[in-house]
């Protein structure tokens, strides 16, 4: 199936999800950090981080799966600088999460020597019989590896979590009202810190992505900014797990469609698809989010506020 | 107030101390700012290359600097004006963007000496350096034109300016010549860097049916995606054979090292001036690196000596006859095009597909 001439819808739909995997995973473990009441800024830090740990843990070993786990316990680690900091030591998130982007990219950067003009193992694909064999919808949907279906499980989970489960009560307690949530004897910092690590986690298989699958080699900085989508599309999302996916996905699947359509030759002016990503998705969320009440937006009311136990 | 002051006057001792101390061995501070990372492996690693040599070269005689990661605009100056403070003697800025940045600092800065790469706006303190790299771009195009199964060659520009334009131009000229049925899809990824983006444009491109790529962008992605997709690709600014082994057919480096020596030489002697110097393959500036074993040997003959005529200026990779876009004449049967066009070129010529965004 063919739009536009030459571009195969099939293709496109599948190659968006690639796209958007690694901002989705960011986005969806920083929206429950910020769920929780704490505004880390270091996104694109912690993902740069999980990009270069997975990157030599699945050289160094030989195997992706366990690059991914080794993306994922370097994110959280790093984010735990960033727990101790803010939580235990009470600095400004603000600051502290600007200058954890700064400390991991340099800190990527160093790890990184080693490994420049490696190639990764190759993560292999999962594709399920007879289903990948489906004209079209096959390769959009069962022709995947495992990371993009992981991602999509997460975001069902965070959701479930966050809307049925004790734990996302407590969780979304803390952010709304710490003091309150303290009164009624929730560990406040406690809780925070494993958001927080949470958040690293996923930002770290999110660099890794990148670094593993979807451009496949480590260079200095090639998170180039995805991390900072992530934490737009948080907002534009207004903190609910679904949109975040739709804004991912949104956006890695303009950003890709304005490269076909470059490609194949589609006279649009070749400024407007290229931002055309940014303005689509704040557009389609904005306009998601008004026309309710103040409330619906859903910020978290601690949300950014430093928490201190009084008596 | 007396503990402060008494700070106060010991801070500016320790700096008067310390300004002494400078003024007796004095060393050339030498600052660079690069637009990628050091280890882009690309345009801003050579840059950096060429800073090791000076370093390499003058030993103490010379402190360089470097500032990576900068964006183009607003950020750079501020970047320039804490190096023109910080006492920097000459100051490198190693991307078009920088142009007007480093004109405005260097106004303030009236014995700092600045040398802009890839730009046209001189000034007393600034000097302009540049590569030809559109030599390098019609030897790979030639290449590109005879090893093309399907004709169609992929082109991953950055931004629309006339040192990316010539490129795409000399290339499909000589693709051209070289295969009569080529086609040109250019993909613009607004982005010196930007491995992802660079990744997906490679494979919109080769969903496309492209089997050839070209990149003016800084990253090493595109390489790795044509040697996963089994495809061949030129490696830009850098040698990325690396990046892919089998897909690199040949690279262009820049080779900036001999004209930063030559130019804190100069700073040191007391001779430097400004100007503007654009060299080629002739001086070294523009090296082609040993063609792949891939290519059909006949086609790396023709290559190696299209590269020897240009180097040796008997040779232009824009002689006429040739046509703009739009059909008008550009160059007439034997005119060559004159420097001052080509560092303004806006406009494609004919047979390129698409419009250039202005």
């Amino acid at each position: 199936m063919d739009i536009f001439g030459s571009i195969n819808l099939w293709v496109l739909l599948a190659s968006l999800m690639v796209a958007a995997t690694p901002i989705l995973l960011a986005a969806i473990g920083e929206l429950v950090v910020e769920k929780a009441g704490v505004l880390n800024l270091g996104v694109e830090g912690m993902m740069i981080t999980g990009a270069i740990c997975g990157f030599a843990v699945a050289v160094e070993s030989g195997s992706p799966a366990l690059g991914f786990l080794g993306a994922a316990v370097g994110g959280a680690v790093l984010s735990l600088i960033f727990g101790v900091l803010t939580q235990v030591l009470l600095a400004n998130q603000v600051a502290t999460g600007l200058a954890l982007t700064l400390f991991g990219l340099g800190f990527s950067a160093l790890i990184g020597q080693g490994y420049i003009g490696v190639r990764p193992p190759a993560m292999p694909r999962l594709d399920i019989p007879v289903l990948a064999e489906l004209p079209g919808l096959g390769r959009v949907l069962f022709r995947h590896d495992v990371i993009v279906y992981l991602s999509i499980a997460l975001v069902a989970g965070v959701w479930a979590m966050l809307r049925y489960s004790r734990i996302g009560l407590i969780l979304r307690a803390v952010g709304e009202n710490h003091d309150a949530a303290h009164a009624l004897g929730y560990k406040v910092v406690r809780i925070r810190i494993l958001a927080i690590m949470f958040g690293g986690a996923c930002a770290g298989l999110g660099g890794a992505y990148l670094s593993l699958i979807r451009v496949p080699q480590w260079t200095e900085g090639m998170t180039a900014g995805a991390g900072w989508i992530a934490l737009a599309i948080v907002v534009f999302a207004s903190w609910r797990p679904w949109r975040a996916l739709l804004g991912a996905y949104l956006f890695g699947g303009i950003a890709v469609l304005q490269l076909n359509l470059q490609a194949a030759g589609v006279r649009i002016p070749v400024e407007y698809l290229s931002m055309s990503p940014y303005l689509i998705t704040i557009l389609v969320l904005v306009i998601m989010s008004s026309g309710r009440s103040r409330a619906a937006l859903n910020a978290p009311a601690s949300l950014g506020k430093s928490f201190h136990a009084q008596g | 107030m007396k503990v402060t002051q008494l700070l106060a006057s010991a801070a500016m001792a320790l700096g008067l101390a310390a300004s002494a101390a400078m003024a007796q061995d004095d060393p050339v501070k030498v600052g660079f700012i690069y637009v990628g990372p050091i280890g882009d492996f690309g345009w801003s690693h050579e840059h950096n290359i060429g800073r090791l040599a000076v370093e390499e070269h003058f030993g103490d005689a010379v402190e360089t600097t470097y500032v990576e990661s900068v964006p183009e605009g607003a950020d750079a100056e501020r970047v320039l004006t804490q190096m023109a403070l910080s006492g920097h003697d000459l100051i490198f800025t190693t991307s078009f963007g920088y142009m007007d940045p480093t004109i405005n600092v260097a106004q303030r800065f009236p014995n700092v000496k600045f040398e802009h790469a890839t730009g046209y706006k001189t000034a007393e303190n600034v000097a302009v350096y540049n590569a030809r790299f559109y030599e390098g771009r019609a030897v790979i195009g030639h290449i590109a034109g005879k090893m093309t199964e399907t004709n169609k060659i992929g082109y991953i520009g950055s931004y629309p300016i006339p040192e990316v334009i010539q490129g795409i131009n000399a290339a499909y000229i000589h693709a051209k010549k070289a295969n009569p049925d080529v086609q040109f899809s250019v993909v613009w990824a607004y982005s010196w860097f930007d491995p992802a983006k660079e990744a997906d444009a490679a494979n919109a491109l080769i969903e496309q049916g492209v089997d050839v790529i070209m990149q003016h962008t800084d990253s090493t992605a595109p390489m790795t995606i044509a040697e996963d997709r089994g495809i061949v690709a030129f490696g830009q600014a850098s040698d990325m054979a690396n990046f892919g082994p089998n897909a690199q057919l040949t690279a262009i480096v820049d080779n900036w090292a001999p004209y930063y020596i030559e130019r804190v030489q100069a700073v040191i002697d007391g001779t430097w001036e400004s100007h503007s110097v654009w060299h080629g393959i002739a001086e070294g500036m523009v090296e082609i690196t040993p063609i792949s074993d891939r290519v059909p040997e006949d086609v790396r003959a023709e290559a190696e000596a299209l590269s020897a005529s240009i180097a040796a200026g008997e040779y232009h990779p824009f002689t006429g006859p040739l046509n703009r876009q739009d059909g008008t004449e550009w160059l007439a049967e034997g005119e060559v095009a004159d420097d001052e066009t080509l560092l303004g070129m806006n406009f494609y010529v004919e047979g390129l597909q698409g419009e250039i965004p202005q």
